[in-house]
């Protein structure tokens, strides 16, 4: 089947035409120990199937049990996202064959979700703030992973055939689902991303999944339809899988957005199906048509008994919930005394949670902020991890700070002392004594290299007697050498000047 | 085939037998679509009989067992070994199951 090919229309151009209607399906991958009904570890990146067990490999006789702290996870998640919580509610077997599950059916919830009816704030770029309301979130299980064989660059089209590593069948999944989004009109792009974005926040703030789209723990599907411009109406959807960053999410709405346009503007039918969004050329092309909600044949799972969270039970949960993350963001804002743009760049670089930490352990804020901005954010992009990644702890960034503040360590010998913990020389004291970094405070061996560094250049002692303070400089600069860059340049300054009065 | 007269409750076609016949991906031969039909609908019939009884206040039964909120401590168990996962495997490669080219995703 070949289907007729539509040309993009210009973003103005439909945004004129058309009002978008957007739903966002968000997959979160809970980092339990533990999978959803089984005792098998969640690890990311083990050998394929070494992380299995006959429950999750659906072998015949096995039984599931729930994982408590997945159900708690997944109501805390509904408590953030200001949803009711089902008093009572089941698990549900969603019927289909395809070899990512080996039961032949997901576990999953259908008419009954865990949590449902809530909203998300969402604060864009401009500062507004944009509500979207929360269809439901419900608990499931994760698939396993498929790599095809054979075909075109790992697709699965034309491969000869598929291998299936089931380790990541049955890892806790929270699917958080949205109301229709509407009157987005230009933004709608923008809004799509910032959701996914706060989403994300929100999610990582509360400490039940590390929320990465790299290695798939937040998976974002974009549900996008078009209607005619103020008609109020609803146009057939399609759904773009595989948008593994928030820029993809931005740019899936505005490509399906774009495309939806052509096909209705030549009078063409947007068809509803699933299609696969390309990272490259940040386009979208088909995948399967949608099956019907019938023809998964969703029936309530006979293997687990009902949940019915009780009301102590919730509370206890919700006591348990984190500032929100924008709150927070605003709080140390105004702590910090931060402009816009340097609070941006602070939660861009990752560094708030470490300088937050940084400064709990009794650096001040400044200070903080400016060695995970600029020197250890220098030292995490040369090895190109992230920033919380970098073997030091805030704790040691305090340290060096304290002997910084103290006159111990000068800025250059701190970094050196910051280097050493980075190469695993130990802890902060550990290093400066191994290293020999604390500052010279003899005075009597200052003296004598600034007597030293005098002598060796009488024709500067001559400039700065006859007036020319600034080529102290020099001098200074032979001490710092002399002593391995330990001394107190103000200390050696001073030094200098008096014997040079 | 015609249903019985004063039958209630839905009748089910040649149609939608092919439609379950693909879902659950079984071979059914055209004498076996009337047959299954004839045989299904009289069993939708026969279950539709606890409608008759069960009024509004009884809630449909999902569950024998009077139990809810049965819960596993979030700790690891040990599972199975690769070698053991893959043993009953018709084909593996690399550790992995090997399954037959997967139909029908794009067509």
């Amino acid at each position: 089947m070949s289907a007729p090919v539509y040309d993009l229309v210009d973003f103005d151009e439909v945004v004129e035409k058309f009002d978008p209607a957007l739903g966002l399906e968000v997959h979160v991958e809970l980092s339990t120990k533990t999978k959803m009904f089984c005792g098998c570890p969640t690890t990311f990146g083990a050998e394929p199937n070494t992380q299995v067990c006959p429950t999750c490999l659906g072998l015949p006789g096995s039984l599931p049990v729930v994982n408590k702290a997945a159900v708690e996870a997944a109501i805390r998640i509904g408590l953030a996202l200001n949803c009711s919580i089902a008093p009572w509610c089941r698990f549900a077997r969603k019927n289909y064959f395809y070899p990512d599950m080996p039961k032949n059916f997901q576990t999953s919830q259908y008419d009954e979700p865990i949590a449902f009816d809530g909203y998300l704030d969402v604060v864009l770029d401009d500062g507004e703030t944009f509500r979207v309301g929360i269809e439901r979130a419900h608990m499931e299980e994760d698939t396993g992973k498929s790599v095809h064989i054979g075909g075109a660059d790992g697709r699965i089209h034309g491969a000869e055939y598929s291998l299936l590593d089931y380790n990541r069948a049955g890892v806790p999944l929270i699917e958080i689902v949205t109301k229709p989004i509407l009157g987005t009109r230009e933004r709608a792009p923008e809004i799509a991303r910032a959701y996914v974005t706060a989403l994300r926040d929100l999610i990582k703030a509360l400490g039940v999944s590390d929320v990465r789209m790299d290695q798939g723990s937040l998976r974002c599907d974009v549900n996008l339809s078009l209607a005619p411009r103020g008609s109020g109406e609803l146009g057939t959807r399609t759904e773009t899988k595989n948008v593994n960053s928030l820029r993809s999410v931005e740019r899936a709405v505005r490509h399906e957005m774009c495309r939806q346009a052509g096909v209705l503007l030549a009078g063409g039918e947007v068809v509803q199906e699933t299609r696969h969004f390309l990272e490259d050329t940040a386009s979208t092309r088909p995948g399967r048509r949608k099956e019907t909600s019938e023809d998964y044949r969703y029936f309530p799972e006979p293997d687990l008994v009902p949940i019915a969270p009780s009301e102590e039970w919730i509370e206890e949960l919700r006591a348990t919930l984190p500032e929100l993350p924008w709150a927070r963001r605003a709080r140390l804002q105004k702590e910090w005394q931060l402009s816009d743009e340097e609070l941006r760049d602070l939660v861009n670089a990752g560094a708030l949670d470490l300088i937050e930490a940084t400064v709990a352990a009794g650096a001040p804020a400044d200070d903080a902020r400016a060695w995970w901005v600029a020197y250890l954010t220098q030292q995490a992009n040369a090895r190109e991890i992230p920033l919380d990644e970098l073997p030091i702890t805030p704790a040691q960034v305090a340290r060096v700070i304290e002997l910084v503040k103290s006159g111990e360590l000068t800025n250059k010998l701190a970094r050196e002392a910051v280097n050493g913990v980075l190469a695993g020389e130990g802890d902060v004291d550990e290093v400066v004594a191994k290293r020999g970094l604390a500052v010279v405070s003899d005075e009597g061996e200052l003296v004598a290299a600034v007597e030293a560094a005098l002598a060796a250049q009488p024709d500067v002692v001559e400039k700065i007697r006859g007036g020319k303070v600034q080529a102290a400089g020099a001098i200074v600069g032979a001490v710092m050498k002399a002593t391995g860059g330990k001394a107190d340049a103000k200390r050696v300054r001073e030094l200098i000047l008096e014997r040079c009065s | 085939m015609s249903a019985d007269p004063g039958a209630t409750g839905p009748t089910l076609g040649r149609d939608e037998v092919a439609h379950l016949a693909r879902l659950a991906r079984l071979a059914v031969t055209e004498d076996e679509l009337d047959l299954f039909a004839r045989q299904l609908d009289s069993i939708i019939e026969w279950v539709a009989k606890v409608g008759e009884i069960a009024a509004a206040d009884v809630p449909p039964t999902s569950h024998a067992v009077p139990l809810q909120n049965v819960f596993r401590p979030d700790e690891l168990r040990p599972g199975l070994t690769q070698e053991q996962a893959l043993a009953g495997a018709p084909a593996s490669q690399d550790g992995r199951f090997r399954v037959p080219r997967i139909l029908g995703e794009e067509q």
